[in-house]
């Protein structure tokens, strides 16, 4: 079985608030110096699927792939060091700025190159523009079913079996493959890399393809080719107006919130 | 913009979810300013009764596509049906509630239209005739304003961003049945199971004030005290991600960028820090308290009022309040 997960570096999401600094002229966020780039955590789990499958069926061979700059290495260095078995670095100048669209078109294109790929796998969203668009378009593209927000994803007898997060509870969805599935939160943490498998990773292939490998012409991907047009990033004033309810104990904070809420009629 | 905003409205047994009135209040004012009509689309059954309510709500025209694969939600028979609709509306916009469903059907529809999609809209505006489309992105920390050079633009928008329109029995519009350009062997995955949490009182949609809990809590046990003072305050309890992933609270009770969407007039966020990603499902709510042992933490930035302190202490203190106060 051949699966391929797709990866995004993106800047470390665990930075406070206050780390983050928008950039007016690129109309994108611009994290302070020294903020580490890191995988975006529901790919991570996404490729945690991906050895967990490996883990019940190990004839199965996992490429991870990140769409980025040269700097986007170390998240498929990372990604091998957790156990993947090669990587694919999608980096031309004409992939910058890209959008949903012209991302699916390109790791598209990379994974009909790559062919005979059973399943591909994806966080449910990148933690960056947090949009959750790629996933589903790959599918489309590829016109290969897609099965959203998995939880648990099980391989048997070339049919994906997925118990897949619903607003109000869980449903198992089946699908022959290939396929494409995407990952969420509730998939569980990802295994940290083992100082053996981070030596070992060294060694293991990573090839470099651009668009013209891809065979796509330079004005279809990127920018150019985006549907998107971005008008403006900016950081939502916090009106800062709490009012903190003193007192000498719980009960008198309890009964001060109490009468300021009742005033406000809010209970 | 001079064409129709289509409103897919979801449905639930045959009822309309309330987040589909916001959608066709927020589409009859774009189209109100731009000139253009407001249609609906509905899938599976409901019928006419749902239809005149669309129409009442805002709706100049409904697309009923009755067929029994449409019943309940999947993307392989809705993405055509609705591809098919969309095209004979000629419409310039798509909004579809922000929701499990929304959320997976939305970029589908923009591939399968050739389109584009702006996903957990809080925002949606005319702009020189073009929709701008307001998002959260970078967990919630920033927002960005995009518009697109396809149309229909596609928006998912989250609930509570925009006021239901009062329903008007005497407003009239055209109910037209179409035939869904699909047919089984479409379909090409199969539901086996569902489990659904157990639904404790209202859903957190519809509930005024939720009382939701965090990694603060320090454990499970902390949701009876939260419990308790849901029940005082007749409201719903929600989380925000780290209880529901350490398994301290049903994963359904998640707030946030990717959980639920919720809009009450009050909201007490008790140990919750306040990230990026849990505000942008709560942040909208009309007041919000917030308890919290550190007086640093992020949540007193978006707090109307707050509380330093144990909340082991003050919650049963709290309660007995407002049991006073009720008398």
């Amino acid at each position: 079985m051949r699966i391929v997960v797709c990866v995004k570096q993106v800047p470390n999401p665990e930075i406070a608030a206050s780390q983050y600094r928008v950039d007016e002229q690129a109309r994108t966020v611009a994290p302070v110096a020294g903020v580490q780039w890191v995988m975006s955590p529901f790919d991570e789990q996404a490729v945690e699927a991906a050895l967990r499958i490996r883990d019940a069926h190990p004839a199965t061979n996992i490429t991870v792939m990140s769409l980025g700059p040269e700097r986007a290495r170390t998240v498929l260095k990372h990604g091998l060091a957790m156990g993947a078995d090669e990587g694919v670095l999608l980096a031309d100048t004409a992939f910058a700025g890209s959008d949903g669209y012209t991302t699916a078109l390109t790791l598209a294109a990379a994974i009909r190159k790559i062919g005979n790929v059973d399943l591909v796998l994806t966080g449910r969203q990148a933690a960056d523009r947090d949009g959750g668009v790629v996933g589903a378009g790959i599918g489309e593209l590829l016109g290969v079913p897609v099965i959203s927000f998995a939880k648990e994803v099980h391989i048997e007898d070339g049919v994906a079996r997925v118990e897949r997060v619903l607003d109000d509870g869980t449903e198992t969805v089946e699908a022959l493959l290939p396929a494409v599935v995407t990952v969420s939160n509730e998939l569980g943490a990802p295994r940290v890399p083992s100082l053996r498998e981070t030596m070992r990773a060294a060694r293991k292939p990573v090839a470099a393809w651009s668009a013209s490998d891809l065979g796509l012409a330079a004005d279809t991907v990127g920018a150019a080719g985006a549907r998107r047009v971005p008008e403006r990033m900016f950081i939502p004033l916090k009106q800062n107006r709490c009012e903190f309810i003193a007192g000498k104990s719980p009960e008198e904070q309890a009964a001060g919130l109490a009468q300021r809420l009742r005033e406000a009629k809010l209970i | 913009m001079t064409g129709a905003v289509l409103v897919i409205a979801e449905t639930t047994q045959g009822k309309t979810a309330g987040a589909a009135y916001e959608l066709l209040g927020l589409a009859r004012r774009l189209a109100d300013q731009a000139g253009g009509t407001v249609a609906a689309a509905l899938l599976g059954s409901g019928g006419d009764a749902v239809a005149q309510e669309l129409i009442a709500r805002g709706a100049d025209k409904v697309f009923v596509a009755e067929h029994a694969l449409l019943g309940e939600y999947y993307a392989d028979a809705w993405v055509p049906a609705l591809a098919g609709i969309c095209r004979e509306a000629a419409c310039d916009a798509i909004l579809i509630s922000h929701n499990a469903v929304g959320a997976d059907l939305a970029p589908r529809l923009a591939f399968r239209l050739g389109t584009a999609v702006a996903t957990g809209c809080v925002e949606v505006a005319l702009n020189a005739g073009r929709l701008a489309l307001t998002r959260p992105c970078y967990g919630g920390n920033a927002r960005e304003v995009i518009a697109f050079k396809t149309v229909p633009a596609i928006a998912t928008v989250r609930p509570g961003c925009y006021d239901v329109l009062a329903a008007d029995a005497s407003r009239r519009g055209t109910v037209e049945q179409v035939q869904p350009e699909f047919d089984a062997s479409a379909i090409r995955t199969r539901i086996i199971a569902r489990k659904r949490d157990a639904a404790e009182g209202m859903r957190l949609e519809d509930a005024k004030v939720i009382v939701a809990g965090g990694r603060g809590l320090n454990g499970a046990g902390g949701f009876r005290a939260l419990e308790d003072l849901a029940r005082a305050l007749g409201g719903a309890v929600g989380a925000s991600r780290v209880p529901c992933d350490l398994g301290w609270c049903p994963r359904s009770w998640q707030i946030g960028l990717t959980g639920r969407t919720v809009t009450p007039e009050l909201y007490i966020a008790v140990g919750i820090s306040g990230a990026g990603h849990h505000m942008a499902g709560c942040g909208n709510a009309k007041a919000i308290v917030a308890v919290n042992t550190d007086p640093e933490a992020a949540i007193f930035k978006d707090a109307r009022y707050g509380i330093v302190g144990d909340y082991q202490k003050f919650i049963p203190a709290f309660i007995s309040e407002v049991q006073k106060l009720q008398g």
